[in-house]
């Protein structure tokens, strides 16, 4: 049974982070995974592209650097610590993350230069018995927004935590 | 990237051209930066191994992206990335640097795809596909699927 200070997360809001979607960023998360679509790096080229602009690789916004950010700089940030479900999944024997996977849902594109606000939720905690023994299970939901309103893509990821 | 593809183009069953990937010691810290994603398994061996994991492993999220790429560049321009999933069934590790922008030999990775289901729905030309990243075994460590708008030749 997984411990009170770990399932009241269950159904709340626990982030919300407003951060903008950089040229510069969109190249260098394009290049690190080797991706040479002119539409991230070409600004000519883009411009003359359906979108009109560069846009970001799909799946961007939803990296770490976006989401409920831990960092010093963020407003935010100091306070993020207390409301996730991480540092009290360690107590209750779930010390290990790792990641599972992901659901996406791409809505609108996203532009070099959005301001893009992602809500998260947690959709759910639990506990399963599996064969290498007993693990926890963490989803996510993250809603992003852009600075028009427009929901642009909604995310479920999973976290799985090994006991110990 | 291909040119412009047509959904009247696309029959079930079609495969999606494979897309290689290596990913070194160097990717990593590339994926590592430009994500976020600071999570010392995949860089700090005494770390991984402390985890049951052997040594430094590549990132799940970036055998992802490797794998929207797959679908990017087979839709086309005109196509839209709909919806994709996929999940982190077994780990892979990267190949070690030989010089500053080589590779030690070693495992290449094959994103491959297959188009399960083709549809509409509305104005809305629809292709499902199933998806995987395949280790240097044949394994396939990274299974997903992806829903793919395309343009109709009307």
């Amino acid at each position: 049974m997984l411990p009170e200070e770990v399932t009241k997360f269950i159904g709340k809001t626990v982030g919300t982070s407003t951060f903008q979607v950089e040229r510069e960023a969109i190249r260098r998360f394009a290049d690190s995974i080797g991706d040479y679509n002119p539409l991230y790096w070409d600004q000519d080229y883009a411009k003359k592209s359906r979108y009109g602009s560069i846009i970001a690789p799909p799946g961007l916004i939803c990296a770490p650097w976006y989401n409920n950010r831990r960092v010093a700089w963020g407003g935010k940030d100091p306070g993020a610590e207390e409301i996730i479900p991480g540092p009290n999944m360690a107590k209750a024997g779930y010390g290990r993350i790792l990641d599972g996977g992901v659901e996406w849902e791409f809505l609108h594109p996203v532009k070099a230069g959005d301001t893009i606000t992602a809500e998260m939720k947690i959709k759910d905690v639990f506990e399963r018995e599996g064969k290498s023994g007993k693990m926890a299970f963490t989803i996510r939901e993250t809603t992003y927004t852009n600075q028009n309103g427009k929901v642009v893509a909604k995310a479920r990821g999973t976290a799985v935590h090994p006991e110990g | 990237m291909v040119k412009q593809r047509y959904w009247e183009d696309v029959k079930e069953g079609d495969e999606i051209p494979t897309l290689p990937k290596i990913a070194t010691t160097q990717t990593l810290v590339k994926w590592a930066g430009a994500s976020g994603d600071f999570v010392p398994l995949h860089y700090d061996d005494e770390f991984a191994a402390a985890s049951g994991l052997g040594k430094s492993i590549v990132h799940g999220a970036l055998k992802r992206q490797w794998l929207v790429q797959l679908m990017t560049d087979w839709m086309g321009e005109e196509g839209t990335l709909r919806k994709f999933s996929c999940q982190y069934r077994k780990v892979d590790y990267p190949r070690r640097m030989k010089s500053l922008i080589e590779p030690k030999e070693g495992e290449t990775w094959l994103c491959k795809g297959k188009v399960t289901k083709k549809y509409t729905e509305g104005s809305d030309h629809f292709i499902d596909c199933d998806i995987w990243v395949e280790n240097g075994k044949g394994e396939a460590t990274t299974p997903g699927k992806a829903t793919v708008i395309l343009p109709a030749k009307g």
